[in-house]
């Protein structure tokens, strides 16, 4: 047997290195793989909070796959929506998997975009050189929130067409031209049939395009300068002689073996929401949308999904609506400033001054006091507390030019610590 | 959309949740519905209950009558005996007769349809609804409920629990006198005693909360292997990082 089987190996080997040498002749195969997997460096003292990069991809992987799969079978209509969606989860074989996959998947994405985020504020990743891997990760995240908002009214449920009809309303609040944007972007004089079709084409196609092509975008840049660190200090600064990293090790297969064991964990705290709690208390999947969209009916409380309750806590902190919208919206757009609104040289926390930390435990507070209060009912206390958050959040970066300078640093390392 | 009509919208979704707690019944305390969606016999008690009780009135229009038998170990010949009346084919959905035309008619709203009612309300909030009918000569069916005041449903199931009085006392909430509820006085004796009367209920709560989400014990089942799969998968997968990270100082 040992003999045959050897034999068939060698040939089998001997085809594949000619077919390799045949494809690298007409596209960059062998140099693609190793600039990306084999021979790209990172650096090895990687803790768990550089995990979240490769966990928004497999998550974002999860919503193509079983988003194409939901297509197969939803209506995009205001006659068959809904019921469409009660198909899917009783008559579509695997089809209520299909779609708690997509209705988790879509929780779970924004839980380590944030996250991801966060790493970055932590190690200051977003500084120079990797101030444009920072701006396209921003506008990846604006592509991510118009994901959330068009694809919630797709199951034309009552807090969907409302929820739709809160968001869309706010555009109402520009001067002048206000009402033709919300028009614009319902193409009808309510949230209606047209609107959930153009949602819909918004949400399987057009942004999924763009997000797509700046994920790659994302990817690439981080490739060319090369990963941060949790000492933010650069790696490339010390090589060998063969001109590879002394403290980086391959991505594959070092990070690729460690990213399965923390995709793995990742899978498992999935799975307990998916199979065991996929409504999660009213936070993943509102109880008021298994109702059917009605325009004569609203919610007894409109809230948006979790993870657009903080800048909706700041729209409703403020008494004016045109100044509330622009705050929100100004909320939004802050961090895309950070590379520059940031002056400390010294990028991971764990080498910068008490006022840097003081500041991200100050920030980081704001945001998840005003995302529990976005979820709550209005009321007089808590229309304060959000307007107290509300200063503190826009107080972290507008001040961060002030005190970013005056802190004072630690000495950095030279080389990275474990 | 006019300004009017978006400060209105926006006026509503701010102002709707607080207007709610003030509305009756908001600070009774609710006792839990203790339902159990794998008990089958409760489950088949709770079909029948259903379909005598309420299916006149409410659809489950998303329910299919054979996956019905199928999940509650019903034959064919069980389903067209004790859950289809009116000529149904195995395969048909549990819709009724019932126009909302006629229905808007007849109760002034059209009832809804059933079939997500247990995951849009909650099983408690069935629970104790269908245990807070009380006789009110002011309303149109000479019921009302502590849980959904002035409700349109007439009390249905009052021959089972009999017709009872609820007494109210006058409270004072920050200055303005509410009448708070104190609680029932009998009437007329049903034919079920207190708890077999609850026990009903819950029967037809578990099979509201089953026709929800039909898959739910499936769903369990599948998680526990799945999670079970990953663990070992998680296992062998830290084996192998620690093999290669082993040469890494």
């Amino acid at each position: 047997m040992a003999p045959i089987r050897s034999g068939l190996m060698h040939h089998l080997g001997r085809n594949l290195t000619a077919l390799t040498t045949w494809i690298d002749a007409r596209f960059p195969m062998t140099k693609l793989l190793k600039e990306h997997i084999t021979e790209y460096y990172a650096a090895k003292n990687f803790n768990f909070w550089y995990g979240f990069g490769v966990l928004a991809t497999v998550v974002l992987a999860i919503q193509i796959v079983s988003g194409i799969l939901l297509t197969m079978n939803y209506k995009p209509s205001a006659e068959d929506a809904f019921a469409s969606v009660e198909y899917i989860m009783r008559d579509v074989n695997w089809g209520w998997l299909i779609r708690y996959l997509h209705s988790t998947g879509g929780s779970a994405l924004f839980i380590v975009v944030y996250l991801h985020m966060f790493r970055a504020m932590l190690y200051g990743s977003y500084k120079k050189p990797r101030e444009l891997i920072w701006l396209v990760g921003m506008a990846i995240y604006f592509c991510l929130m118009a994901e959330g908002f068009f694809g919630y009214l797709l199951p034309w449920g009552n807090m969907s067409y409302w929820g739709a009809q809160v968001i869309v309303s706010l555009f109402g609040a520009v001067p002048v031209v206000g009402e033709g944007l919300a028009e614009l972007i319902r193409g009808d004089f309510y949230i209606s049939d047209i609107t959930l079709n153009r949602f819909f084409a918004f949400h399987v196609i057009a942004v999924p395009l763009v997000l797509l092509l700046l994920v790659v975008v994302h990817i690439m840049a981080l490739h060319e300068v090369g990963s941060n660190n949790p000492d933010g200090i650069e790696i490339k600064e010390h090589k060998d002689a063969d001109g590879k990293p002394l403290d980086g090790v391959a991505f594959h297969p070092y990070h690729t073996s460690k990213d399965l064991v923390i995709i793995l964990v990742f899978a498992i705290a999935f799975s307990a929401v998916l199979f065991f709690a996929p409504e999660l208390g009213g936070y993943f999947l509102e109880h008021a949308n298994f109702e059917p969209a009605n325009m004569l009916q609203t919610p007894e409380h409109i809230a948006p999904l979790w993870y657009f309750t903080p800048f909706y806590a700041i729209l409703r902190a403020v008494p004016d609506k045109l100044l509330g919208v622009i705050l929100m919206g100004l909320a939004v757009m802050l961090p895309i400033f950070l590379p520059w609104l940031d002056r400390c040289k010294v990028k991971s926390i764990r080498y910068r001054g008490w006022v840097y930390k003081l500041a991200l435990g100050i920030f980081v507070t704001s945001f998840l006091v005003l995302g529990y209060l976005g979820l709550q009912p209005v009321s007089d206390t808590y229309t304060l507390v959000a307007r107290v958050f509300t200063f503190t959040y826009f107080a972290f970066f507008v001040l961060m030019p002030f005190y970013t300078s005056w802190e004072k640093p630690k000495p950095v390392p030279e080389r990275v610590t474990n | 959309m006019t300004v009017r009509a978006t400060l209105l919208t926006l006026g509503l979704a701010f102002n709707v949740a607080a207007l709610a707690q003030h509305a009756g019944g908001g600070a009774l305390p609710m006792e839990p519905a203790n339902t159990d969606v794998s008990d089958l016999a409760a489950l088949q008690r709770g079909a029948k209950y259903f379909v005598n009780y309420c299916f006149g009135c409410h659809s489950a229009q998303y329910v299919r009558y054979n996956r019905l038998g199928a999940d509650l170990g019903l034959t064919d010949a069980q389903l067209v005996e004790n859950i289809m009346f009116t000529g149904e084919r195995p395969f048909d959905m549990m819709t009724n007769a019932m126009t909302d035309e006629d229905a808007a008619a007849w109760f002034g709203i059209a009832p809804p349809d059933l079939s997500l009612i247990a995951r849009s309300r909650g099983t408690d909030y069935l629970y104790n609804f269908l245990r807070g009918f009380y006789q009110d000569d002011t309303a149109l069916s000479g019921a009302n409920n502590l849980w959904l005041e002035n409700t349109a449903m007439p009390h249905v199931l009052w021959e089972l629990q009999g017709v009872r009085r609820a007494v109210f006392v006058d409270r004072d909430v920050d200055g303005v006198v509410v009448p708070t509820f104190e609680h029932f006085e009998p009437v007329i004796p049903g034919t079920l005693s207190e708890a077999e009367y609850d026990g009903f209920v819950r029967d037809i709560v578990t099979f509201l909360d089953y026709i929800g989400e039909p898959m739910q014990l499936e769903r369990r089942a599948l998680g526990v292997r799945v999670i079970g799969f990953l663990l070992v998968f998680l296992l062998i997968a830290y084996m192998l990082k620690r093999e290669i990270w082993k040469d890494v100082d």
